[in-house]
C-alpha cells in the first residue's frame, strides 16, 4: 500500500500541474491527447489479509480474518464431504442432507429457526456440492451470539422431522419436473448425463433424480450426517468485523463440546471418468423452441492439476472473458447468441469442460460450425498480445476476489477444499504471469481434442436436425428430454 | 453473458436495512459540476486498489418514442463498440488488459455504464467513458447498429421467448399501464421496432440524450480526491453541453377494476401473477409496501409462504415484491402451484391472506423481522464498491432519486420508522381486491 502511495502521488502531481488553468475555465482548456490511450501507472499491490489460525478444544480447526469495513461477520463451517460421498445409488443424499439441517434442529422447528434468524437480520443457508457441505452463517457482529447458537443446533443437532422431509421431498421432485421447462436448465444437465453416465457421481446433478429422491428415508440422512458432520471433517471460518481473541471464545463455547462420532467420516474421491471415443452429437428435442442451448465439450481435470494456471490462461483466452475467441466469434462477429463461453469445472476429480451458448434456433448448425472453428484453432500458437491481455487480465482483476466478506470467506472455502497451500494467494499472480504460449500451446493439446468432444443441443429437433447433419462432425441421434436425463 | 445485461427496473434502492447499527451508515463524498453540465461525484474507500467509474445517464425506456421500443437498451450495447478514438473491439481489449471489468445496464429510468478497475487503470477508464460520451458518432455506421441489433434480439430471446413464463412480466406491463404510458412496453423491446431501429435513430438519440449535463458520474475507490478531480476535468471538460432534456409526462395510470388475461407457454405447472399499480419510489407507501411484500412473501414464516408452500403444500413457490420507478410503481405477488394444483386455488388463498393483512395487519414481530433484514442488507451494500449495486451504483442512484448521493441513512429510516399500522394501510389503500390484474400462464395443451 505505501508503494501504491507514492505512485499516485507522483503521477497527481504532475496532471495537477498541467491542469491547474484549465481546471479553472473549462471552455478554455485545451483537449487532451486522445491520439493513444494512456499508459497504466505501476500496478498497485493487493494487502492481502492475514489469515490467524487457532483450534477449538475438540481438534477442530478455525480460520480467521479480521475485516472492519461494516459491521458484519460471516461464520461457516466447512465440511469436507459432499455429493461426491453420496453412496451409489443414493445420488442426492449430501445435498438433502444439508437442505434438511434447518427444517428442525435442537429444541427448535423449522419455523422457529427461519423466525430467529431473520429477526436478528442474519442469514443462515445449509448447502452441498460434490466436494463439500457448508452451514453459512451471516449476521451483524452485534447478534453474532444468539445467532451462533442456532447455527451450532443446525449443524450438530439436526432432527430430520418426517413432515419435513415430505415437505422438501416433494419441493425437490417439483424442481426437477421445472428444470424440464428451460433449455439452459436440461443443457448442462444432459451434458453431464450423456458424458459420464449414469452410474459415474457426475452424471447425476448435485440434487440427484427422482428415483433416489422418493427413496430416500430419515435414516439415509442421519447416517450421512453422523458420517460427514464430525470434527475431524470440519473446518470452521469466520471473517468480518471481529478480533479473533473475541470470536474464538463464541466458538468454543457453541462447537468446542461436539465429539467425533462411531463412524470414519466419509471422504472418498470419485473415479476419474473415461473420455469419449469419438465425437457424438445428440438434439435433446424441445419442439417449438426459439433459441437452441448448446454445449460441447469431454472430461476435464481435476482441481489439483499441475496445470491449473495455465488452463485459468487457456480458458481466458478461448471462453472466459468477453473478448474471448468464443464470445467475439458467436455474439460479437455473427450474433448468433447474446453471448458464448466455456469453462474447465475443476472439483476433486475431473469435472467437465464444456464450450456453451445459447443460439438462435435458425442458426444451430451454423453456431456449432464456428464452435468447432474455435476449439481447433485453439490448438495453434496463441499470440504474444492475446496471451498478455487474458493474463493481466486475471492476474490484475484479482484484487476484486477479495472485497467482501463473503468473497473472503469464499477464498478461504477453496484453500480448505482443494488442501491449497497457504501461500497459495500471494503467489497467484507470479504464478499466473510465469505461464507462457507454449505451455498454453501443450495445454491446448492435451485437453482440448474437439474430434472427441461429445456435443449436446437442446433446441427444437425437427427444424434444426438437418442443418447439424449437413455439418458431418460425427453421428447425430435426437432423443427427447425423458431419455437425455435418463428417466 | 454477464455483459450488458438488461435490468428491467428494480427497485432502485429497495433492499434493506435495519437494527439498533453499530456503525453510523455513511458514505463521505465530495460533489461538482463541470462547466458542461456533468454532475461528479467522488467516494473514497481504500480497503482494495479497485476504482469503480460508474455513469448514469438519465433515459430509459420511458424516453422511447412507439415503434422504437426497446431503442434504449439496444443504444446501451452500441456504447461498448467503439467511438472515435477507440477503435472496435478496443474498448473491452484495453480494459481486460488493465485487468477491468465493465458492463452497462438499461431501465424503464435511466442507463448505467460501469467500469470496475485496478487503480492504476483510473485514467484508462476515463478516457475510455469520456470518448464514447464525446464522440461516439464518429465511428458509427448502420453495420454497427445490425451487428447489435442481432445480440440484442438474442438476448430477447434468450431472456424471454425461450425462458419459461418469460413472456409474463411483457404482458403484465402491458395490462397494467395505460397503452400511452412508456411503462407499458418492455425495455428490451418488442422485435418489430427492433428491426425498425435505424441509424439515424441512434443519431438522434445520442445527440438528445447523450450529453454532459444529462448524466452523472461517480469514482469511488482508491482514489486521490485533486487528483481525480483533474482528471475528469481533463478528458469530460471539452466536451459541448447539450439541450436541455425535458422530463417524459406521463399519462396518469389508475385502475378501476379487475382486468384478466390466461397465456400459455411451455412450462409443467400454473403460475399466477396478481399486480397492483403503487407509488413511485421514496414517496409515501413505497417503503410500506417493501415491507408489506416481506411480510407476505419473505422466508418460511411470510404469510403467504407460510400457507401455499408450508402448509398447504399447493404452492411450489411465492413471492413478492414492490418494485419502485420514477414514474410510478408497481407490486406483484407470484405464485406457482404444484402438481395437481390450480391458479385459482392460489388466488383463493391470497386473496384469503390480503383481506387479513388489509383487515388486521401485521403483528408488530413480523415488522420488526421484515426491518431487520432489511437493516442488514444495507450494511451488506456498503461492502463493495463497484459493479451492479456497489457503492458507487447506490450513490448515483440516490443523486437519481433526487434525494442527495450519501441518502443511506434517510433510507434506512424509511423503514426503521414503519409501524404495523402503516403496512395495514399501505396494504388497504394501494393492493385493493378490485383494482388490479390477474394475469395467470397455463402450460400448453400437449406437452
Amino acid at each position: 500500500m505505501t508503494a501504491l502511495g507514492v505512485v499516485k502521488l507522483g503521477v497527481g502531481s504532475l496532471v495537477l500541474a498541467v491542469m491547474v488553468a484549465p481546471a479553472l475555465t473549462v471552455r478554455a482548456q485545451s483537449q487532451p491527447d486522445r491520439s493513444k490511450p494512456p499508459s497504466l501507472g505501476p500496478t498497485p499491490q493487493l494487502k492481502l489479509p492475514a489469515i490467524q489460525k487457532r483450534t477449538l478444544s475438540n481438534g477442530v480447526p478455525v480460520w480467521l480474518v479480521e475485516q472492519r469495513e461494516v459491521p458484519l461477520v460471516r461464520v461457516t463451517l466447512l465440511l469436507k464431504s459432499g455429493g461426491s460421498d453420496d453412496p451409489s445409488g443414493k445420488f442426492g443424499l449430501a445435498s438433502l442432507t444439508a437442505a434438511m439441517l434447518d427444517e428442525g434442529a435442537g429444541a427448535r422447528s423449522a419455523l422457529e429457526i427461519a423466525d430467529e434468524i431473520e429477526f436478528l437480520g442474519a442469514d443462515l443457508t445449509t448447502s452441498s456440492l460434490f466436494d463439500a457441505s457448508a452451514v453459512r452463517l451471516g449476521v451483524p457482529v452485534a447478534r453474532l451470539g444468539p445467532a451462533l447458537a442456532v447455527m451450532a443446533d443446525v449443524a450438530l443437532r439436526p432432527t430430520f422431522p418426517d413432515a419435513e422431509l415430505e415437505r422438501v421431498r416433494q419441493e425437490r421432485l417439483t424442481d426437477l419436473i421445472q428444470a424440464r421447462d428451460d433449455a439452459a436448465s436440461v443443457a448442462p444437465m444432459a451434458f453431464a448425463r450423456l458424458l459420464f453416465g449414469p452410474t459415474h457421481r457426475y452424471g447425476t446433478g448435485a440434487i440427484g433424480t427422482a428415483a433416489t429422491l422418493k427413496a430416500f428415508t430419515t435414516a439415509d440422512l442421519k447416517a450421512f450426517h453422523a458420517a460427514a458432520f464430525q470434527p475431524g471433517n470440519a473446518t470452521l471460518i469466520a471473517v468480518g468485523d471481529i478480533t479473533a481473541d473475541s470470536v474464538v471464545p463464541q466458538l468454543e463455547k457453541h462447537f468446542g463440546s461436539w465429539r467425533a462420532g462411531s463412524t470414519a467420516a466419509r471422504h472418498a474421491a470419485v473415479p476419474n471418468a473415461s473420455q469419449p471415443a469419438q465425437r457424438q452429437i445428440t438434439i435433446v428435442d424441445m419442439p417449438g423452441a426459439e433459441q437452441s442451448q448448446v454445449r460441447i465439450g469431454w472430461v476435464g481435470v481435476a482441481r489439483s492439476t499441475q496445470d491449473y494456471f495455465t488452463l485459468q490462461v487457456l480458458n481466458t483466452i478461448l471462453g472466459g472473458s468477453f473478448t474471448s475467441r468464443l464470445n467475439q466469434n458467436l455474439r460479437e462477429e455473427h450474433g448468433y447468441s447474446y453471448g458464448a463461453s466455456s469453462r474447465f469445472d475443476m472439483r476433486l476429480s475431473a469435472g467437465p469442460f464444456f464450450a456453451g451458448a445459447g443460439v438462435q434456433t435458425d442458426k444451430t448448425a451454423e453456431s456449432i460450425r464456428e464452435f468447432f472453428n474455435e476449439l481447433t484453432a485453439i490448438g495453434k500458437p496463441v499470440a504474444a498480445d492475446e496471451l498478455t491481455k487474458a493474463k493481466n487480465y486475471v492476474a490484475f482483476g484479482f484484487p476484486s476476489n477479495f472485497e467482501t466478506i463473503g468473497d473472503l470467506s469464499a477464498q478461504l472455502e477453496q484453500l480448505i477444499v482443494y488442501g491449497l497451500p497457504d501461500t497459495y494467494y500471494a503467489d497467484y499472480v507470479r504464478n499466473l504471469q510465469a505461464v507462457t504460449a507454449d505451455a498454453v500451446l501443450k495445454a491446448s493439446a492435451t485437453y482440448i481434442q474437439p474430434q472427441k468432444f461429445l456435443v449436446v443441443v437442446v433446441g427444437d429437433g425437427k427444424v434444426i436436425e438437418p442443418g447439424i447433419r449437413a455439418l458431418n462432425l460425427g453421428m447425430v441421434r435426437t432423443i427427447s428430454i425423458q431419455e437425455a436425463l435418463g428417466e | 453473458m454477464r455483459r450488458r445485461i438488461l435490468l428491467v427496473v428494480f427497485a432502485l434502492l429497495t433492499v434493506p436495512l435495519s437494527a439498533q447499527s453499530p456503525a453510523p451508515l455513511q458514505v463521505p463524498y465530495r460533489q461538482f459540476t463541470l462547466a458542461n453540465g456533468l454532475n461528479v461525484i467522488l467516494h473514497r474507500d481504500t480497503s482494495i486498489p479497485v476504482v469503480a467509474v460508474n455513469m448514469w445517464y438519465y433515459v430509459g425506456s420511458a424516453n422511447e418514442k412507439p415503434g422504437r421500443t426497446g431503442f434504449a437498451h439496444l443504444f446501451e450495447h452500441l456504447m461498448f463498440e467503439g467511438s472515435k478514438h477507440v477503435p472496435e473491439g478496443q474498448f473491452d481489449i484495453l480494459l481486460e488488459g488493465s485487468g477491468g471489468d465493465n458492463n452497462g445496464s438499461t431501465s424503464n429510468d435511466r442507463t448505467n455504464y460501469i467500469i470496475d478497475v485496478p487503480s492504476n487503470a483510473l485514467e484508462l477508464a476515463l478516457f475510455l467513458e469520456s470518448d464514447r460520451m464525446g464522440y461516439l458518432l464518429d465511428t458509427m455506421s448502420p453495420q454497427r447498429v445490425d451487428g447489435q441489433r442481432d445480440v440484442v434480439k438474442n438476448e430477447r430471446r434468450q431472456s424471454y421467448e425461450n425462458r419459461p413464463y418469460g413472456m409474463a412480466s411483457i404482458e403484465m406491463d402491458k395490462l397494467l399501464w395505460p397503452p400511452t404510458h412508456p411503462y407499458s412496453w418492455p425495455t428490451i423491446g418488442y422485435m418489430e421496432d427492433l428491426t425498425a431501429a435505424s441509424y439515424e435513430d441512434v443519431v438522434e438519440f445520442f445527440k438528445k440524450y447523450y450529453a454532459p449535463n444529462n448524466a452523472s458520474l461517480v469514482i469511488a475507490g482508491d482514489i486521490d480526491f485533486d487528483r481525480t478531480r483533474a482528471l475528469v476535468e481533463k478528458w469530460f471538460g471539452e466536451i459541448p453541453r447539450g439541450s436541455v432534456v425535458e422530463p417524459v409526462a406521463p399519462p396518469a395510470a389508475i385502475l378501476t377494476s379487475v382486468k384478466k388475461k390466461t397465456l400459455t407457454d411451455k412450462v409443467a405447472l400454473p403460475r399466477v401473477y396478481l399486480a397492483w399499480l403503487t407509488p413511485r419510489f421514496y414517496a409515501p407507501g413505497d417503503s410500506a409496501l417493501d415491507v408489506a411484500s416481506s411480510v407476505l412473501a419473505g422466508g418460511k414464516n411470510s404469510r403467504l409462504y407460510k400457507r401455499l408452500v408450508y402448509d398447504m403444500q399447493i404452492a411450489q413457490d411465492v413471492s413478492a415484491f414492490q418494485q419502485s420507478g420514477a414514474l410510478g410503481s408497481q407490486f406483484q405477488i407470484v405464485a406457482t402451484a404444484r402438481s395437481g394444483h390450480t391458479a385459482a386455488e392460489l388466488q383463493k388463498v391470497i386473496d384469503e391472506e390480503l383481506d387479513r393483512l388489509r383487515r388486521d395487519g401485521p403483528e408488530p414481530r413480523e415488522v420488526q423481522r421484515a426491518i431487520n433484514q432489511m437493516e442488514a442488507s444495507f450494511y451488506q451494500r456498503m461492502e463493495r464498491v463497484g459493479s451492479f449495486g456497489g457503492k458507487a451504483d447506490q450513490l448515483n442512484a440516490y443523486k437519481f432519486a433526487g434525494g442527495g448521493p450519501d441518502y443511506f441513512a434517510e433510507d434506512l429510516a424509511r423503514y426503521t420508522s414503519l409501524s404495523p399500522a402503516d403496512i395495514q394501510s399501505a396494504a388497504v389503500q394501494w393492493l385493493p381486491a378490485d383494482r388490479r390484474v390477474e394475469l395467470v400462464v397455463e402450460p400448453e395443451e400437449k406437452r
